[in-house]
């Protein structure tokens, strides 16, 4: 898959193994879409997409299943700043990328750039941070859940 | 004369019974039609896959039976092969078969509410449901007779599962598959041909199949729309390739399609339960693995055909006792895609159909 995928768009493919090939973020929507198109391999549903926080860049995987070939082919695009993540949207080509990119922006803080409806969805707007990234719980000053934890301060004890 | 009409704002929800949980639509009507609809969700938001980061293995598989809590099985299930394909463990057969008549049980009682919801949405108020709950009932018992819970089962191990079902178990899970079949009847008898629902679901929420594959939407809500895609018979995980059974589909899309689809996977499930407890194979129900289990650094994504679609489980190991990241991919959220694509240009009723006849859970949209 990925010789092929080297051959129609030869500037996209980053790295490859058996499992998965990585891709050149600004390539993503057009391997995707020459991947749904292409007869033979066929990625009809986008069937999961999440990204994965690799402490300096993050990893955003798109599983893509062909329904007629029974195959699945796993996607991945390395989208290296840490501050300003962002990646095109592959909402043209599947529709139901609409509610896991909002996820995957309301949780990790990857920006999908063309996507229609790009909110937070279990947070709120405002919320500090995203969740999911590994430096989340080091945000100064930030303590999710409650707002003091019991016991904090000194002296609060004698009262 | 023509009178000058403005959108106006509706909420529904967030506690509202048509929405099956803790889950507010926004939808903006122009007189009696829908302009827009949106969902507002997060109220159960628990950050399940920050939580399991913490945690080891094994003992993030409670957590999975708190995302869907109707279907706690499945999840445990989906869980369970994601950190076997992970680590490398081998399950035993007789495992492999509870597996499959606990996620099928599973699945009766989760298409039992589901069925039970929809029609009460369509306005048949409780009756059915009562009915429903009743089969529902006997296999929550089956589920506290063979590890102690109803809902929260937590009994899928790494490796196999947790207990041996103890002896009065098989009688009364024959018991029990002996009498579906004649109450799956009742209710077809019952519900089928019912002028209500026809006219409250048929060409309702259609969603034609190239839709439906592109909108990423799975399970009984994208084989009711013509695709015969289920991975029970496309992965053929756990013993699934050793039984036999039929893939319903529908030809329409629309809710009574899923309705009806529901209903008849009931009736494969019921079959494929006896094939199973009958080859049932004797041997250990489980292989021990390490209490911390370390698997190497990689990537794991299994799935599972739940009752509401492809529930897959994404996890990614570093090399240390505790997943790096645990991915859940939740089919109650994704299957809401094309809520807007359905529901605008329909009156609000109809909306009110189509979302009961999607099957969401909000523990498994909000994780």
């Amino acid at each position: 898959m990925a010789g092929r995928l080297r051959r129609s768009l030869p500037q996209a493919v980053v790295a490859e193994t058996d499992e998965w090939v990585e891709v050149a973020p600004d390539a993503i929507v057009d391997v995707v879409r020459w991947l749904h198109d292409d007869p033979d391999l066929d990625a009809a549903q986008l069937s999961n997409l999440c990204a994965t926080d690799r402490y300096d860049h993050f990893e955003v995987v798109y599983h893509l299943q062909s329904l007629d070939q029974n195959h699945q082919i796993v996607v991945k695009a390395r989208v290296g700043e840490h501050e300003r993540a962002s990646l095109p949207s592959v909402y043209p080509v599947y529709k139901g990328a609409l509610l896991q990119e909002r996820e995957v922006y309301d949780l990790m803080g990857v920006r999908f750039e063309g996507h229609p409806d790009l909110r937070r969805m279990f947070l709120w707007e405002g919320y500090p941070g995203f969740p999911l990234r590994k430096d989340f719980l080091q945000i100064t000053g930030h303590h999710p859940g409650l707002p003091h934890f019991p016991f904090e301060e000194a002296g609060r004890q004698e009262r | 004369m023509t009178t000058a009409s403005e959108p106006y704002v509706l909420n529904i929800g967030p506690q509202h019974p048509s929405t099956h949980g803790v889950f507010r639509l926004r939808v903006v009507m122009d007189g009696e039609r829908i302009q827009d609809i949106d969902m507002v969700v997060g109220y159960l938001h628990r950050s399940m896959e920050k939580l399991a980061e913490e945690r080891t293995y094994t003992q993030n598989i409670p957590f999975t039976d708190r995302t869907d809590y109707l279907a706690a099985m499945s999840n445990n299930l989906g869980y369970c092969l994601a950190a076997e394909r992970l680590a490398g463990i081998e399950v035993p057969d007789r495992a492999s078969y509870l597996r499959v008549i606990f996620a099928e049980l599973q699945r009766l009682a989760s298409h039992s509410m589901a069925n039970g919801t929809f029609i009460n949405d369509a306005g048949a108020w409780q009756t059915p449901l009562m009915y429903m709950f009743r089969e529902r009932e006997k296999i929550l018992d089956l589920f506290e007779m063979t590890c102690g819970a109803r809902l929260t089962t937590n009994y899928m191990r790494i490796g196999g599962v947790a207990f041996d079902p103890p002896a009065e178990f098989f009688p009364a899970v024959n018991a029990l598959i002996d009498e579906l079949p004649d109450r799956i009847a009742e209710y077809t008898e019952l519900l089928v041909d019912n002028e209500i629902l026809l006219a409250r679901s048929r060409g309702v929420g259609v969603v034609s199949a190239e839709d439906a594959i592109n909108g990423s939407l799975v399970g009984p809500v994208l084989r009711a729309s013509g695709v015969p895609w289920d991975l029970r018979k496309a992965e053929a995980y756990c013993a699934y390739g050793d039984f036999d059974f039929e893939i319903p589909v529908g030809h329409v899309g629309d809710c009574y399609d899923r309705f009806m689809v529901r209903l008849e996977e009931m009736r494969q499930s019921v079959r494929i339960i006896r094939q199973a407890l009958d080859g049932l194979p004797s041997g250990p129900h489980k292989t021990e693995i390490p209490l911390a289990l370390r698997p190497a650094p990689g990537e794991a994504y299994a799935r599972v055909e739940g009752p509401r679609g492809e529930l897959g489980f994404y996890v990614v190991s570093d090399g240390g006792p505790a997943p790096f990241r645990f991915h859940i991919r939740a089919p109650s959220l994704i299957n809401l895609s094309l809520l807007r694509e359905m529901a605008v240009g329909t009156s609000l009723p109809d909306a009110i159909v189509t979302l009961g006849s999607l099957d969401i859970v909000v523990g498994e949209i909000d994780r």
